[in-house]
């Protein structure tokens, strides 16, 4: 028997923009209320309106039981907020939600474990924060452990456990969690790759168990692979409500869009609130030909990246994404190399040259993170898309585009004659 | 943050597996919502258990000393006290010396750690909040609640000593004794009341960080514990139980080695209301602001 497990409508949240809005010290307040009190309401309290930054708004959908949905969008597009509004940890400014059913939310692997605390302890703990009753923890702690694969340490603080046996000890008590509805913020992105694959598993078997799934991730092939319908956030806003191919590739098409425009002008961005640094420009450039955003699979290629401000240390790792937004490969700068060199004749640009880049033909994007003065100073997705056309690997043509795979590497058969 | 269970049946104790899911409504609220509703602080009440019992097993792992603790801080304040007190001639009410500072200082000490780490546990739990939702009042109670745990260890042994003490002193602990449960109680709502309120401050002005050790510090003195509240002169001596510390420290007194004097019973009382209306106002803010925690921490 289906029915309405979460409605939504007109939710809206706001925030206000700004350090003393959110901390502040009480020395700040007093010195605002007396002058609000003193001013009559002069000056600051004009630019209060404008501070205010709508994360969601005029949100409306509505889940049937039983159906996983997905969550995707661009950074800042607003998912994670609605995630934690329909986790109740944040509460809506405008609109409502009915949600019915028990919640099991996983904005996070690992939430309330606690360093001091042995494996046993933690599972218990973390059970029970996750929402599970002590006798449900109590029936299943043979099952978690096992899935954690770490009998032997169960008695051992968490602390001194690496990070990779702390993520799985979390994720197996997560995944033991049987809500009636599962909100899940893009946790899978963690442990190695069979740990994420068991993971995956487990969350496809929640799904067909009968639970209801709202899934957040930028992977649209999970999404694709777990999900019947997508929504699409845009800003705060619903653009698409949609079975997940339509969604899916509405969500291209404003990558698409977003990547024409002036890199400066994304909102969407990561990193500190404060930069001193942004990325101005990103392209990547043919060896050979030298032209911009196409290029011949296994011919070498250069990344080139334009900041606002050269800083100390600065550090950069580009990464490039299938159509799906799975990630192909990473260049990261801190993982250095004699071949790099520091050098004052760039300027304002980082460079990263590639001596071949075998990609399958078809579309790619790249992902960048920017670094310096030893913090994060810019983040974007897709900031960039390029196209990879037929070409040659070692004397060997790549996979034609829709081949398994994304890559090919320089090889050589021996067959029986 | 919202908490209108729209469900009108009552619930009984456990949902039937094939009963219809409860549902949640999720908007802005205004006025009170959680901490007034008890029955979503059941629903969450083996977190509620499991918190505690997290605050109680971190407290002291990794210490040589271990639970001792609980006593070993109030007895060694007590032997500066007496030496001190002694020295300056400072009244002990015709009580033993370090007898007259201990009984005050065990439920002192309590109160003491029990609202500093009752006020900074919010923000020390951060991620949990920013995480999870949960009635977030368990956690500055789980603090208070593993305070208790040494609370009743350190009272405990006083009573030991006092009946050892009495043993040979010709001393008799007295059906006083059985206040005790009641006076600790005053000090819990203190405690809760106190930790609560100033752990939601903290959320939003971490200026908490800096009152707290500084208030606990002028909150002792204006506490009877190494001078007696007889000390003090009418009005005054009364009206310092609105301090509901005062009642309970001098009922401590009272309990253990003054059975037979005069009971401060109007101090007691006093303190008792005071402390409960503490509890209750801080409560009823802590409800307020509960909602934007997540926001803010």
């Amino acid at each position: 028997m289906s029915y309405t497990a979460i409605q939504a409508e007109e939710l809206g949240k706001s925030y206000r923009l700004g350090l003393s809005a959110a901390y502040g010290s009480l020395r700040e307040s007093i010195s605002e209320g007396m002058r609000k009190a003193v001013g009559r309401g002069r000056g600051p309290v004009e630019t209060t309106r404008r501070d205010v930054l709508w994360a969601l708004r005029d949100v409306s959908f509505s889940i049937e039981s039983g159906e996983a949905i997905g969550l995707i969008g661009h950074n800042g597009a607003g998912k994670s907020t609605l995630l934690k509004l329909l986790s109740r940890i944040v509460e809506p400014t405008e609109g409502w939600a009915e949600v019915t059913g028990r919640v099991g939310s996983l904005l996070e692997v690992g939430t309330g474990f606690h360093p001091e605390l042995t494996g046993r302890e933690n599972v218990f703990l973390n059970g029970a924060i996750l929402g599970m009753r002590r006798a449900e923890i109590r029936s299943r702690f043979d099952e978690i452990v096992e899935f954690a694969s770490m009998e032997r340490f169960l008695d051992t603080p968490v602390k001194r456990y690496s990070s990779g046996m702390q993520v799985r000890l979390a994720f197996a008590v997560a995944a033991h969690l049987e809500p009636e509805i599962l909100l899940v913020d893009e946790v899978l992105a963690v442990g190695d790759a069979a740990f994420q694959r068991k993971s995956l598993a487990k969350m496809a078997e929640v799904a067909r168990a009968g639970s209801t799934v709202v899934f957040v991730s930028h992977n649209l092939a999970t999404i694709q692979a777990l999900c019947e319908r997508a929504i699409l956030l845009e800003q705060g806003k619903v653009i698409a409500d949609a079975p997940v191919e339509e969604a899916v590739s509405g969500y291209l098409r404003s990558l698409e869009r977003a990547a024409t425009t002036d890199l400066l002008d994304r909102p969407d961005r990561d990193g500190r609130a404060w930069r001193t640094s942004q990325v101005r420009r990103i392209g990547i450039y043919d060896g050979e030909s030298g032209e911009a955003d196409v290029i011949i699979g296994g011919r070498s290629a250069k990344i080139v990246l334009e900041v606002t401000k050269v800083l100390p240390m600065m550090e950069c790792q580009v990464t490039i994404l299938n159509n799906l937004g799975t990630p192909i490969v990473t260049f990261d700068s801190e993982l250095s190399a004699p071949t790099d060199r520091r050098d004052g004749e760039l300027g304002e640009r980082i460079e990263c040259e590639i001596e071949s880049l075998p990609l399958v033909p078809g579309r790619y994007r790249i992902d960048f993170v920017l670094k310096g003065s030893q913090e994060i100073q810019d983040g974007l997705q897709a900031a960039a898309f390029f196209d990879v056309e037929p070409g040659i690997v070692d004397g060997r043509p790549i996979a034609p585009a829709g081949a398994d795979g994304d890559i090919s590497l320089r090889h050589s058969w021996h067959l029986p004659a | 943050m919202p908490e209108q269970l729209t469900a009108p049946a009552p619930t009984t104790e456990k949902p039937e597996p094939d009963a219809p899911p409860q549902t949640v409504r999720l908007q802005p609220t205004k006025g009170f919502s959680r901490v007034l509703a008890p029955r979503e602080l059941w629903r969450y009440r083996d977190l509620a258990f499991q918190l505690a019992a997290r605050d109680v097993t971190i407290r002291y792992r990794q210490t040589f000393f271990g639970a001792a603790w609980a006593i070993l801080q109030p007895v060694a304040l007590m032997i500066v006290f007496a030496i001190i007190g002694a020295a300056a001639g400072i009244s002990s009410d015709g009580l033993p010396r370090g007898l007259f500072g201990l009984a005050a200082l065990v439920p002192w000490t309590f109160f003491a750690s029990a609202f500093l780490l009752g006020s900074e546990s919010l923000v020390l739990n951060q991620a949990l909040v920013a995480k999870i939702y949960f009635p977030r009042i368990f956690i500055p109670a789980a603090v208070v609640a593993a305070g208790c745990f040494d609370l009743v260890i350190s009272t405990t042994l006083l009573i030991v000593i006092v009946f050892i003490y009495g043993l040979a002193n010709g001393m008799l602990l007295s059906a006083a004794t059985l206040t005790l449960p009641f006076l600790a109680a005053i000090a819990v709502m203190t405690a809760l009341g106190a930790g609560t309120a100033l752990s939601a401050v903290n959320v939003r002005y971490r200026d908490v960080r800096y009152i707290v050790p500084f208030a606990t510090q002028m909150w002792f003195f204006l506490t009877p514990v190494f001078y007696p509240n007889s000390s003090l002169s009418e009005p005054l001596r009364t009206l310092s139980a609105i301090n509901p510390m005062v009642g309970v420290v001098e009922g401590f007194r009272w309990a253990l080695l003054d059975g037979g004097g005069h009971a401060p019973l109007t101090l007691m009382a006093i303190s008792a209301a005071s402390a409960a209306l503490l509890l209750v106002g801080a409560l009823a803010y802590f409800d307020r602001v509960e909602r934007s925690f997540a926001d803010l921490i």
